[in-house]
């Protein structure tokens, strides 16, 4: 398979867009301004009914509803997991001819204050580029991801079986069971 | 299972609560809106029901036992077999089981699964519960102790067993009130199981409807007769004598018989009232016992009539069931089945015979010897299908069903 990524995380960006981010929300938060000390973004993320597709060999995604209880916005920065030696952020896009294809994520994956972002299939979800050993359904794989105040969030999600998740990746052009999918940006 | 995955939220509701948690912005808010008239719009009749729907019941997952056997019967239910994979062993159990557990787990409490590609279908369990037996392949691959009656059966006369219908190395017993719930509690824990087993066989069984009778009404069965009459009552010190095992990693588990029983409704519509009546002891009315008035009426076996004979017959299906021996009793839990008919017939129908007791060889047993060397029932009925599970116990939040033979 031949998979390209499109873009590289500039840290940069991740700091302007959490700025951005901070400010709409603190126009409108009806949260009384708290002069406290911020608590690590890690430990006001929490991940529930987190999930792995199974797969042989190759690639595969992790899903789940993430949530952020603090009063700011949380920006995942990146995951790592020893179950693939590369992960990536994806979101899922239309592109100009009208299809839905996934793409690394400008940014990260933003957790609005109080709220949360769902990863699920067909939308957002942590991809898992080049596994390192067959996932099987019932096993445990534990993620962490870097949130953008470089603290960590630890989650351990189980392996199922899933026959959907089949996103087109932008840029992929060997996907067998898609005929029409031919990547939009070579 | 201990996987964070397994965090507890109320059905359906969590996008919502989100969004309306005071974290929405600007044209969020108006989107959020119209996203929450959605939700309640599809699932809030117009007018309130004086009762809760029956949609909603929940029987609760995790305890001592699994549910589903002291569970008042649902009005539907499906058993499937399952043959594992050759490659399946102990490992591959445990990771089977969790997963399984946890799809039951969410499933059974209105919750869809992780992973569960139809979760609308979940949201209505009208007490869903979902069982799991150990066939004897199980239990030797998990390398446990196999109770001495965990395997098939002793061969009776009566029997014409079709491999389709016997025996397997798991159980599922999925039933609900809701046929659909059912079916999509099926689905679910069959993707679930496809990497570590085929389907060998499935039964499709049904009572009345729920609604249609008060809550633990003895069953009827196709042939017009109150079946299951004598069953230990739920809930009583007598009901956990008979059902609950006492010893090693089955205790608080039980065992489960399964014989899929072909009732011939031709023969038997050949047979007048009285005849039907003597063969099984019970009068079709009520299910009394032909000594006396009610269904619950002690039989009197001594009684006889103006020239001397029984009153309830030495043949019938009562008294051949009955024995002296306290210990020789069983909790049947059974459903009806009615079939597309072969070719040149009108009905293919029968009884889903399943029965929970502690022990097979010392509770079941005699008493099917009993009635395969005489019942005038077996005039009409034909086993076709015969398979005994070991029923592990109940789990915690943390644990999983067969933890205590595969941890």
């Amino acid at each position: 398979m031949s998979i390209r990524t499109t873009t590289t995380i500039k840290t940069r960006l991740v700091v302007l867009l959490a700025g951005t981010a901070l400010a709409v929300t603190g126009c409108t938060s009806n949260t009384p301004t708290a002069a406290e000390t911020p608590i690590p973004a890690g430990e006001a993320v929490t991940m529930t009914d987190a999930w792995v597709k199974a797969a042989e060999e190759g690639m595969s995604a992790a899903f789940g509803e993430l949530a952020n209880t603090s009063d700011q916005d949380v920006t995942v920065i990146s995951a790592r997991t020893a179950a693939s030696s590369m992960l990536e952020l994806h979101e899922t896009v239309e592109n100009d001819a009208g299809e839905m294809m996934m793409r690394q994520i400008e940014g990260g994956f933003v957790i609005p204050a109080g709220g949360a972002l769902t990863l699920e299939p067909g939308g957002n979800h942590i991809m898992l580029m080049n596994l390192t050993a067959p996932l099987k359904a019932g096993e445990d794989v534990t993620f962490t991801l870097t949130l953008m105040d470089e603290s960590t969030f630890e989650f351990t999600a189980p392996v199922k079986d899933y026959s959907g998740a089949n996103e087109t990746y932008e840029g992929d052009m060997d996907m067998d069971d898609m005929d029409m999918e031919m990547g939009s940006d070579n | 299972m201990d996987a964070p995955g397994t965090s507890r939220r109320s059905a359906g509701s969590t996008r919502r609560q989100f969004l309306l948690g005071g974290a929405v912005v600007g044209v969020g808010a108006a989107a959020a809106i119209g996203i929450d008239y959605a939700l309640t719009h599809t699932t809030t009749p117009a007018s309130p029901p004086s009762v809760p729907l029956n949609g909603a019941e929940v029987v609760p997952f995790h305890g001592a036992h699994q549910a589903g056997i002291d569970t008042d019967a649902q009005a539907h239910a499906t058993f499937i077999g399952i043959d594992l994979h050759a490659d399946v062993v102990r490992d591959g159990l445990r990771r089977m089981m969790r997963i399984l557990t946890d799809d039951a787990a969410r499933l059974t409490q209105g919750i869809p699964a992780l992973a569960d590609s139809e979760p609308e279908l979940a949201h209505a369990p009208a007490r869903l519960t979902i069982t799991f037996g150990f066939g004897p392949g199980f239990v030797t691959r998990a390398g446990g102790p196999r109770p001495t009656w965990l395997g098939p059966l002793p061969p009776f006369a009566i029997d014409r067993l079709q491999p389709e219908f016997s025996d397997g190395d798991l159980l599922l017993q999925v039933a609900s009130d809701d046929p659909l719930t059912v079916a999509h509690a099926t689905r679910m824990l069959l993707k679930d199981t496809r990497s570590f087993g085929t389907v060998r066989w499935t039964q499709h069984g049904f009572r009345h409807a729920h609604g249609t009778f008060a809550p633990g009404t003895t069953m009827r069965n196709l042939f017009g007769q109150v079946d299951g009459t004598t069953n230990p009552t739920p809930g009583t010190t007598d009901f956990d004598t008979v059902v609950w095992a006492t010893s090693g990693w089955l205790t608080d588990g039980t065992s489960a018989v399964i014989r899929r029983t072909h009732m011939n409704l031709d023969k038997w519509d050949r047979l007048d009232r009285p005849g039907r009546e003597q063969s099984v002891g019970r009068t079709l009315s009520n299910g009394a016992p032909l000594t006396g008035n009610n269904e619950r009426d002690e039989p009197d076996f001594a009684a006889t009539t103006a020239i001397g004979f029984p009153v309830i017959p030495e043949f019938s299906h009562i008294r051949r069931a009955r024995s002296d021996n306290p210990i020789e009793r069983i909790f049947r839990r059974g459903y009806n089945y009615d079939h597309s008919p072969p070719d040149g017939q009108i009905s293919d129908s029968g009884l889903i015979f399943v029965s929970f007791q502690a022990d097979v060889d010392t509770q079941f047993t005699p008493i099917q010897q009993r009635l395969a060397e005489l019942d005038l029932l077996n005039e009409w009925t034909t086993p076709i299908g015969s398979a005994v599970f070991a029923i592990p116990p109940g789990c915690d939040q943390g644990g999983y069903i067969g933890d205590t033979l595969l941890s």
